[in-house]
């Protein structure tokens, strides 16, 4: 059952995936292009299912390099895209999730992770996408990622994500594990007309006048609609403000840097993170997805024992919470990175504290979810130490 | 705009007089000129054909999008006037697809060529074959990667000489068209760069058909696979296309298996089939009772 406007917020039992489709579609989008890949072709068939009802479409295209290209070509059009995958796609995307970031087109790339590298294990669970989430796509470039951590909130992400790629005209990706993918939990979802949504700047004005790739002061330039007169071109090669391609260094280094900027100016707005008994603690969690949530049963639990442990939960994990992990990690003892890889994250952390607090790391990439009781260990473990 | 970067100005009667003289000027961003294609490539006929039956058949160029990939082919589009997008190497079909699909009132028309649409592209080719999306597909086959500096290509002859090939070819090529026709696209031409009318004439058809239209074009390469083959010069090149046509005007099958020297050339198929989108809208809108 689709979310009927005009009803005040509704219950319903929805596994991750499906509440990530209905997320799109409160989100305004209306072009979904997909291909299957366990764990994530949950969302292609609810999108296939939902987008119809409010004259959008879903296409299954031939492959995942070809569903990124029409997500891309959909959004180009004007109309909010999206495509969902898992690693082995998320792979194949990548060349055109440069192409997107290059190009600057809004659009929204789910990956449901699970173990690697390869096919690895289709159906377990898995964190080990960190670093291709950052950095999977070749050459310099900014990254928005999101990362929630129940079905509630990969509801909300995902409509979070699509605001993000519409203000700052960058792909966000979303990144769950298979176990938030594939839990079944209560979600509220809000009335249509509470939930707030944005539409990426239209060119306006006289098209001799306009440049595509001018920036506005907040560093982001308006995108041309085709059909209103504009006629710009559009290209994956490094260009000018007009579009057309340079390869004059003082050129390549200023619209570069621009779109490098364009989210590093924006991190206020778009970091994210959520705090738990972090005022006074000693020993600092630093964890994310489904991993977030055995650290908080165990820091409650540390907490019952009398130890000062607090968590630090990223939503945004591109770009991390510098500002706030550097801040907090200031007053702890010791930082704990407990993820479901052989250690991604705990790389930024390491770079991050530069060494003013020892950083360890809990570690699983058994196709198993770390624990509760597995953090608590560790954390009485270097409560005693 | 560097107006004396342009070639001579040529003025020529649209073919059934009902518009204006086509003037190429009319659709070309002058303010790119020079171009960068090589002396004596094929392609600027090409891409003078195709804005000739866009001229022809009234297509407003806020309404048009093109859309490249990578290689020559793929650096046509910047010089069109129009909304105009190159996109990554062997995706313009996948691209293209997505942006039919949210927006079915464009014309999009696709330019690749035979690196891009048959090698690396060649699964997207064969599936907006079979999808049917109202699209338009201009494949530039110059049986050669030119960008890259000359290396063999999936259309490349038998025994021709590339940077990749040096003691010749020895695999078989691609018959682009009958691939296509094999795969369900619903209009399939071929026509040489030298019949330069009849290559408008068959693009205006595959712009006038609804469905996928594919129309693959033999275009010279002759800086690269021509010096390198010792082929002639450009105008030899071009001349040489004439000894390896063989017209057809009936749309019947082709029947012949391809190679080169025996191309054969005009409306190779041409069959009805619902278009994609239109199919998709209708079919949603009757399940859900719209």
């Amino acid at each position: 059952m689709s979310p009927v406007p005009g009803n005040s917020p509704q219950l319903q039992s929805l596994q991750g995936n499906q509440a990530c489709a209905l997320g799109a579609i409160a989100a305004g989008c209306r072009l979904f292009a997909g291909y299957p890949i366990t764990p994530s072709s949950e969302i292609a068939e609810r999108m296939s299912k939902e987008l119809p009802r409010v004259d959008g479409v879903f296409v299954q295209m031939e492959d995942e390099i070809a569903s990124m290209a029409a997500c891309l070509g959909g959004s180009l059009g004007g109309v909010k895209s999206m495509t969902a995958t898992s690693g082995p796609g998320f792979s194949l995307k990548q060349e055109n999730i440069g192409y997107g970031i290059q190009a600057e087109i809004p659009c929204v790339v789910i990956n449901v992770m699970r173990g690697g590298p390869s096919t690895g294990m289709p159906t377990r669970p898995a964190q080990g996408d960190v670093m291709q989430a950052r950095w999977g796509t070749h050459g310099d470039h900014p990254i928005i990622v999101l990362t929630p951590s129940s079905v509630q909130e990969i509801y909300q992400q995902t409509i979070q994500a699509f605001n993000f790629s519409e203000t700052y005209r960058i792909p966000v990706i979303v990144l769950y594990d298979e176990a938030i993918g594939h839990l079944v939990d209560t979600v509220e979802l809000p009335d249509p007309k509470d939930i707030e949504t944005t539409d990426r700047k239209w060119a306006t004005g006289p098209a001799e006048d306009y440049l595509p790739y001018a920036p506005d002061k907040d560093g982001i330039p308006p995108m041309p609609r085709p059909g209103d007169g504009y006629r710009t071109h559009t290209t994956g090669l490094t260009h000018l403000e007009t579009g057309f391609p340079t390869q004059v260094p003082d050129d390549v280094t200023r619209v570069t840097s621009r779109l490098l900027d364009k989210i590093e100016n924006h991190r206020d707005e778009i970091e994210q993170y959520e705090l738990l008994s972090c005022g006074d603690a000693d020993i600092l969690i630093v964890a994310f997805g489904i991993t977030a949530r055995a650290s908080e049963r165990a820091v409650n639990m540390a907490r019952d024992k009398g130890i000062k442990a607090g968590l630090l939960r990223p939503v945004t994990l591109w770009p991390f919470p510098e500002k706030a992990l550097q801040e907090l990690a200031g007053h702890a003892k010791h930082v704990l990175v407990p993820e479901m890889n052989a250690g991604q994250l705990i790389l930024e952390i390491e770079r991050l504290c530069a060494g003013s607090v020892p950083v360890s790391g809990i570690n699983r990439f058994d196709g198993e979810t770390i624990k509760p009781n597995e953090v608590l260990a560790k954390i009485e473990e270097l409560n005693n130490g | 705009m560097v107006e004396s970067a342009m070639p001579l100005k040529i003025r020529q009667k649209s073919v059934d007089g009902a518009r204006d003289e086509f003037e190429i000027r009319d659709y070309l961003r002058l303010d790119l000129f020079p171009h960068f294609l090589c002396p004596g490539c094929g392609h600027g006929i090409a891409l003078r054909a195709l804005l000739w039956a866009i001229h022809d058949l009234d297509i407003e160029k806020d309404q048009l999008a093109i859309v490249s990939g990578i290689g020559c082919s793929g650096r046509l589009s910047a010089y069109v006037d129009a909304n105009t997008f190159h996109t990554t190497h062997g995706r313009p079909l996948a691209f293209a697809a997505g942006l039919k699909l949210a927006r079915p009132d464009l014309h999009v028309i696709v330019i690749t060529g035979d690196g891009d649409c048959l090698a690396i592209g060649g699964n997207h080719l064969i599936h907006a074959a079979r999808r049917n999306l109202d699209i338009t597909c201009i494949m530039m086959n110059n049986e050669v990667y030119g960008m890259t500096g000359g290396q063999v290509s999936p259309t490349t002859s038998l025994d021709r000489f590339t940077t990749t090939t040096p003691m010749g070819n020895q695999e078989p090529g691609f018959d682009a068209c009958a691939l296509a026709k094999g795969a369900g696209a619903t209009f399939v031409g071929r026509e040489v760069t030298l019949q330069t009318t009849a290559l408008k004439n068959l693009m205006q058809e595959g712009l006038v058909h609804k469905g996928f239209s594919f129309v693959e074009v033999i275009s010279d390469c002759t800086e690269i696979y021509g010096r390198k083959n010792d082929l002639g010069s450009s105008p030899e090149m071009v001349l040489s296309q004439k000894r390896s046509v063989l017209p057809r005007f009936d749309g019947t099958a082709v029947d012949k298996p391809f190679r080169a020297g025996n191309w054969e050339t005009g409306i190779l198929s041409r069959q009805e089939r619902p278009e994609y989108y239109s199919a998709y809208r209708a079919h949603c809108h009757k399940v859900l009772g719209k």
